[in-house]
């Protein structure tokens, strides 16, 4: 048989939600990982939980993009579609790459399940992809489920159940992934029920089998290991990440962790990933809403301790007031907004970075306050990591902008050392006597909290005269202590890394700037680009308020600017107004991320008129 | 500088004159908080607590400017927040004694939500609500508890709404101590303050306040000496429901009605003793103020022994090995390149 070599390949595994496309997706990337490939996948999930078996709006997928070299993202299209039902055809043809392979589990594309998906009676979808050019292997996965767990004690539906497995053996055949190392990995994933492992295992050897003993295919195909740097790899989401930084910050600052959490899509796996953590620190309250979610965590830091809140805009709308309150104490706090689709509910399965007005202009009066952003899944470790240090020592909420898409992509990640980690401390009081306001020469104020002897003091959400920290309605006092709050947090530009070019000159033509999710887009966009040799340079901004001090220098140094957004044209905006540069905006708000392929023709054409 | 110890609770041995603030006072004159402040000031010093392990947390409102009067530790929260704020501080600090300072419009409408949660989490918090039934320092407006028919600045034809009775809501809510008293009996005030500073768990005690300027007199007929006597009864554990300028009056239970019968005249074992720790009683006390041919019941009309909220939460200790936050990082699956 023909071995084909490849550079990158993105597979998409699409079924009912109930037909475990996620458990064959994971076991398929973790074989990949320990295969040495870099790689990037994305859930996707229906809004619902149990949406009515066999229909569109059941369907649920995992795709993964894996190479011999670096991989920046989950990939536009996919290559390889396996689809277990009419269903999964029908919500994900479009996304499959022309010339593509489709798998299609025969017994999936019966009348029943053609109705359901909305096909008519005398369609026949896997003949017409057929024609429309895409590679169909109509093969019946369920039976050979069937036959392969024939005589055990398993009802029906689990027997048809087994048609995952059938595939992921499949496709691991078609890639030539190690076989035993499969079959460990499926064995560890169902080791609690040691009868459903072994009967695991023979599926994915049936689905093995299977690729080499049926003549449909003409070749296999190696996609080598990248030369990625050396070290102990782990698969990380967004929002693990996001948590694990949390509970080595909290750590670093000597300080317990409490996360005051509401539930909302796409930030609740925060509080679960940190409700598991207890015993290592990390403390969790579900409150009764968004307000005393962030507000208990405003009594926490109060406390002497770490508040940390976690939401989506919808929560983060409704905690405002209390940031405002958390602005005006000098207290540390982060808010993790995990964006999803706005306004309003808007769509809250859906990715969007809509949300950076919210974040560094959302609340009454002069309220400034920090604002990070992670751009792919593993950098929400160091963003959280940072934003507590940001927070607790230069005493300030942070406000960390991460979105559904880095939030539930995960990706290989060299994971650090605790050791490594650097030390944060907190400004804790001393003198007597205290004066809550009194601050050094960053503008922060010391830190003193009940239980610290002859330092009692009374603070609030009223403006308090400067030093002494008492009410105070004097106007010029008003004055002063606004500006003294912003210059505090326009003083952190000198606490936070420069900003780095990550791809091209450092000056010329063309510049691309991104934030947030946008970064993997981005970054193959501006690799294809000087491949094709488009002279292109990309930043990623992760530090938004206050900018890096060099950003400005960097904006003047290049003719043209592209800013791709998934949103209006937010962070253009923020730009404009305060560099006055002019830039061209490139945007999509369909819930979508960008593809790779959208960004690079917005740069051909770029070039063109340049 | 104290050179006295309380030697029980290791803590300097306070006056009430060590709990004051150096902030002027700077609620209306003739207010009902100063009445309430000064009760306060002088129960502190029996509580064994010391000043810099005392907390106030307070919302908005008049009643939310106490904290800045009192030499502890304090928090001037927002609108209605202050018990998920205290709800914080007390389950990551639960050595603290933390006080909730509120007000009817603060604690039950605003904040209503986090009142009731806290009533059924039962953290370790002593809440007193002001109840002037108006809204003072937004200048007169109806409030949850103001009076149907009530004219204010936001009901001039009236208040139609029907008013919230805080001790059936919170006893509703789930709230283990629950206490009535008045702003105008400082006597019966620091007594039942006492109780609900000792009390482990959440005690909610609601005090009665005048607004001398909004609502002026709002409970001039429980607490006026002329006719508190006939419309107030103060409820005590272990002791008979009597009320009267001679304990004249008494309150039995006829087919779990509650009914005004003549001291003089009740039976043999049909007195109806208050008994704190029996619910359906207090709820049948505390609706006593929805039939106003009852006299108001002022007092510990609920008290139980319960888990708190802050060793259920049970707060992790702040050392962890940094060798295990290395394994947690390093997750179950990973691989080397």
């Amino acid at each position: 048989m023909l071995q084909k070599e490849i550079e990158s390949v993105i597979i998409k595994f699409a079924g009912d939600s109930g037909d475990g496309m996620q458990v064959s997706g994971s076991l398929f990337t973790s074989t990949t990982a320990i295969y040495g490939n870099d790689l990037s996948t994305f859930p996707d999930f229906p809004a619902e939980i149990r949406a009515p078996a066999g229909t569109v709006a059941g369907v649920s997928g995992f795709q993964i993009r894996f190479g011999s070299s670096l991989v920046h993202t989950p990939g536009d299209e996919c290559d390889v579609l396996v689809a277990m039902n009419a269903a999964a055809l029908k919500s994900n043809l479009s996304s499959v790459a022309p010339q593509g392979i489709i798998i299609a589990n025969s017994s999936g594309f019966d009348s029943k399940n053609l109705r359901l998906a909305g096909y008519q009676a005398d369609d026949l979808p896997l003949e017409q992809a057929e024609k429309m050019g895409f590679k169909v292997l109509n093969l019946d996965l369920s039976k050979v489920s069937k036959e392969t767990l024939l005589g055990e004690k398993i009802s029906t539906k689990e027997l048809e159940r087994g048609k995952n497995m059938v595939a992921l053996g499949l496709v691991c055949w078609m890639f030539n992934r190690n076989l035993d190392q499969v079959l460990e990995l499926t064995k560890q994933r169902f080791a609690k029920n040691p009868a459903w492992a072994e009967w695991n295992q023979r599926l994915v050897k049936a689905g093995w089998n299977f690729g080499e003993t049926i003549e449909l295919f003409h070749e296999r195909y190696q996609v080598n290991a990248a030369s990625l740097p050396s070290g102990k790899y782990r698969g990380v989401s967004g929002n693990e990440a996001l948590a694990l930084g949390l509970v080595a910050a909290s750590h670093k600052a000597g300080l317990q962790l409490f996360l005051g959490a509401y539930p909302i899509t796409p930030a609740s796996d925060i509080l679960h990933e940190l409700a598991k953590l207890k015993h290592l620190g990390a403390n969790t309250f579900m409150a009764e809403d968004e307000i005393a979610a962030i507000t208990s965590a405003i009594g926490v830091s109060y406390g002497g301790n770490l508040g940390v809140t976690a939401s989506s805009g919808p929560g983060i709308a409704l905690k405002t007031e209390a940031i405002g309150l958390a602005v005006m104490l000098e207290l540390p706090l982060v808010i993790c907004n995990i964006q999803r689709g706005g306004p309003s509910t808007g769509m809250p399965t859906k990715t969007e970075q809509a949300d950076l007005f919210q974040a560094i202009f959302g609340r009454n009066g002069e309220c400034e306050l920090i604002v990070v952003a992670p751009g792919t899944p593993k950098e929400c470790f160091d963003i959280a990591f940072q934003a507590v240090k940001l927070s607790v020592e230069h005493m300030t909420p942070v406000m960390l902008l991460s979105d559904g898409y880095i939030a539930n992509g995960a990706e290989p990640w060299k994971f650090p050392s605790m050791k490594n980690l650097a030390q944060i401390t907190p400004p804790i009081a001393e003198a007597i006597p205290y004066k809550p306001y009194l601050r050094d020469g960053n503008l922060v104020r010391k830190w003193a909290f009940p239980g610290m002897k002859d330092m009692q003091h009374r603070i609030g959400g009223i403006e308090k005269e400067d030093i002494t920290g008492n009410i105070s309605y004097d106007p010029l006092n008003h004055h002063k202590m606004v500006y003294l709050r912003k210059e505090k947090v326009a003083k952190v530009a000198k606490s936070i890394p420069p900003q780095l070019i990550l791809q091209g000159p450092q000056k010329g033509k063309i510049l691309v700037i991104g934030w947030g999710s946008t970064k993997g887009a981005i970054t193959s966009a501006v690799e294809t680009a000087h491949k094709a040799g488009i002279e292109v340079s990309q930043i990623h901004i992760q530090y938004l308020h206050p900018f890096p001090e060099n950003l400005g220098d960097i904006l003047s140094s290049f003719e043209y600017i592209l800013i791709p957004e998934l949103n209006t044209g937010q962070l253009a905006f923020i730009l404009k107004a305060n560099f006055q540069i002019h830039p061209i905006c490139f945007n999509k708000v369909q819930g979508k991320p960008f593809f790779a392929k959208e960004i690079f023709d917005k740069l051909i054409e770029i070039n063109q008129n340049a | 500088m104290h050179n006295l110890i309380d030697i029980q609770n290791q803590v300097p041995i306070y006056t009430a004159k060590d709990f004051e603030s150096d902030q002027e006072v700077r609620w209306c004159p003739g207010c009902g908080d100063y009445s309430i402040l000064k009760s306060v000031q002088k129960i502190l010093p029996q509580i064994g607590k010391s000043k810099e392990d005392t907390v106030f947390v307070s919302g908005i409102g008049c009643s939310s400017r106490f904290p800045y009067y009192i030499d502890t530790y304090g928090l001037h929260s927002i609108h209605g927040r202050a018990f998920s704020v205290a709800t914080g501080l007390k389950i990551s600090r639960p050595e603290l004694d933390v006080w909730v300072i509120t007000g009817d419009g603060d604690g039950l409408s605003i904040g209503g939500n986090h009142l009731i949660h806290t009533c059924r989490r039962n953290p370790n918090l002593n809440i007193l609500l002001f109840n002037n039934e108006i809204y003072g320092l937004t200048k007169g407006q109806h409030s949850p508890t103001s009076s149907q028919g009530q004219v204010t600045k936001s009901s001039p034809l009236g208040n139609i709404d029907t008013p919230f009775n805080p001790l059936l809501l919170t006893l509703g809510a789930g709230a283990s101590f629950v206490a009535r008293t008045a702003d105008r009996f400082p006597a019966h005030m620091q007594q039942t303050l006492l109780k609900a500073a000792k009390y482990k768990g959440c005690s909610f005690v609601e005090i009665y306040q005048n607004c001398n300027i909004f609502n002026d007199g709002a409970f001039e007929t429980f607490t006026d000496k002329e006719s508190k006597d006939q419309y107030s009864i103060f409820i005590e554990h272990g002791k008979p429901l009597r009320f009267g300028v001679n304990n004249e009056w008494s309150i039995v239970l006829k087919n779990m009605e509650p009914c005004i019968v003549a001291t003089s005249e009740i039976q043999e074992g049909e007195e109806w003793i208050h008994n704190q720790e029996n619910k359906n009683l207090a709820l049948l006390i505390a609706q006593f103020a929805q039939n106003p041919l009852f006299p108001r019941p002022f007092g510990v009309l609920y008290s139980v022994e319960r888990e708190c909220y802050e060793n259920l939460f049970a707060m992790t200790p702040k050392i962890v090995e940094e060798e295990k936050l290395d394994k947690l990082i390093a997750g179950k699956f990973n691989w080397i390149v």
